[in-house]
């Protein structure tokens, strides 16, 4: 029994298997760890900045107010309305969580431990995946709408729909001159791009693509500036106001769950992922010390990009409905164009 | 390590992807298990608008922009996944035939543009008026 167990071990598919496994674990842990505290610094922030206090009651300055949270809302009522219709109400909270939570598997959050490559899955479609996958957030929304047969939501889940599919065009576009540069579409490679100095890092060799691509990731994500799904003074709380209890709650985190993952594609496609132009820091860890400073440059990088979220939430005021539209379709697209032309005729130019 | 299949890459995808499921819908079944039971009342069972007593659907009719939105996105979202082969061969390419790829693309991004300038032209993205 022991002896078939350890070949099985040491059958490579199964070590493929069980490594991935773990990786997932530990990425899911991480993931729910910093949705859970996300939420305590956007709290916490916005206190800050409107000169309140913010949480303080549970635990040590509030930290223990996302588990406080989370008991109260499992406990709370889950009460579904009579007038909604009931398969899509109770799919649409799960259907918003689950992309966010898929998108992670290609960001790579470090260099390698070991043998192991620090990325949940190494595909060679990199980005495509996750336009896939980012395409599917919209239909939790947009079913939460539709579910509630509700004036609110239905209005707030299709002024969604239109935003997120206006950004997503955006954004697929701003990221083509990076890859006319990296050649690949595997994010690694894309990392391997920006190896070699600060000047390197696409942040700075295409400045107009970050800043379409930042903006469409704020529209993407729902976050303000571009928050007219929810839109609390009009909506009063747009596509979620039917609902209570943890689907409530699971809309939140679905919420700060793609904020996270986000920020770290960005980090990955623009500020050179884990990767520090000094010390040696660009190539892929030799050692296990090495392997986890990686991972914490690329936490400490992402948490900054989460952090910036948070407080430009709190600093700008909201888009009217026309502006978003006229800034997504008439603004960036020819903008993400002309990027896209003017990379492709310099590199032709320099070759 | 040895070459993985295509497919073989596409395994923990699938392990997170049954993580996702089985985590959301956990939460969803355990909320119900352990939540408050509370009675039903002519007034909870009505759609929430600020107090006041609903008037008709929820969900009536809505702008034909939002049509118009959906179908231009359809067009211009294939048009960017068509971009992507071009970029990854790009640099390849243009050490072959430099002038042909680069042509190839302005003419399909030229011909995308007219067909933007008309949606433009149309008024379909001026939700103003």
């Amino acid at each position: 029994m022991a002896q078939a167990l350890t070949n099985w071990f040491q059958a490579p598919g199964a070590q493929f298997a069980l490594f991935s496994a773990l990786k997932i674990l530990c990425v899911f842990s991480v993931l729910m760890f910093i949705v859970a505290y996300a939420v305590w610094v956007e709290r916490k922030v916005s206190a800050a900045i409107q000169d309140r206090r913010g949480p303080n009651r549970v635990g040590i300055f509030g930290f223990l107010q996302p588990a406080a949270d989370a008991v109260k809302a499992f406990l709370k009522e889950d009460f579904t309305p009579a007038h909604v219709r009931k398969a899509y109400y109770w799919l649409a909270p799960a259907i918003v969580m689950i992309p966010s939570l898929l998108t992670v598997a290609i960001i790579p959050f470090g260099s390698q431990l070991g043998h192991q490559k620090m990325v949940i899955a190494d595909l060679n479609v990199g980005i495509l995946y996750t336009f896939g996958i980012v395409s599917l957030g919209v239909y939790g929304i947009v079913l939460a709408g539709y579910a509630s047969n509700s004036k609110y939501p239905f209005l707030g889940g299709i002024r969604s729909s239109a935003q997120m599919i206006s950004y997503e065009i955006a954004m697929g576009m701003s990221v083509v001159p990076l890859f006319l540069l990296a050649g690949r579409l595997n994010l690694g490679a894309v990392i391997a791009y920006q190896a070699g100095g600060w000047l390197d890092w696409f942040i700075f060799k295409q400045p107009l693509a970050f800043v379409i691509f930042l903006a469409a990731m704020f529209a993407e994500t729902n976050r303000l500036p571009f928050d007219l799904p929810e839109a609390e003074q009009e909506l009063a709380g747009g596509y979620n106001v039917e609902y209570s209890s943890m689907k409530f709650a699971l809309f939140f985190m679905g919420e700060y769950a793609s904020m996270a993952v986000s920020a770290g594609m960005l980090v990955t496609l623009f500020l050179g992922g884990w990767t520090l132009p000094f010390a040696g820091l660009d190539q892929p860890a030799q050692t296990i010390a090495a392997g986890l400073l990686h991972i914490a440059i690329f936490l400490g990088k992402m948490l900054f990009v989460v952090f910036m979220v948070i407080w430009v939430r709190w600093m700008w005021p909201r888009f009217r409905y026309d502006q978003l539209m006229d800034l997504g379709w008439r603004r960036f697209i020819p903008l993400a164009l002309a990027n896209i032309v003017i990379t492709a005729v310099f590199l032709w130019w320099k070759a | 390590m040895e070459e993985q299949s295509q497919l073989a890459q596409y395994l923990p995808v699938l392990m997170l992807g049954v993580l996702a499921v089985a985590f959301s819908f956990g939460m969803l079944v355990v909320s119900v298990i352990v939540g408050k039971k509370g009675k039903r009342s002519p007034i909870k069972d009505t759609a929430y608008e600020c107090g006041m007593l609903p008037i008709g659907e929820g969900g009536g009719r809505f702008s034909v922009k939002f049509y118009l939105v959906a179908m231009l996105f359809i067009l211009f979202d294939i048009e960017v996944v068509f971009l992507y082969p071009w970029a990854v061969v790009y640099r390849e390419m243009l050490k072959q035939n430099g002038g042909l790829i680069l042509g190839a693309m302005l003419s399909f991004l030229g011909i995308l543009f007219v067909g933007y300038i008309y949606a433009v032209k149309k008024r379909a993205f001026d939700w103003k008026s």
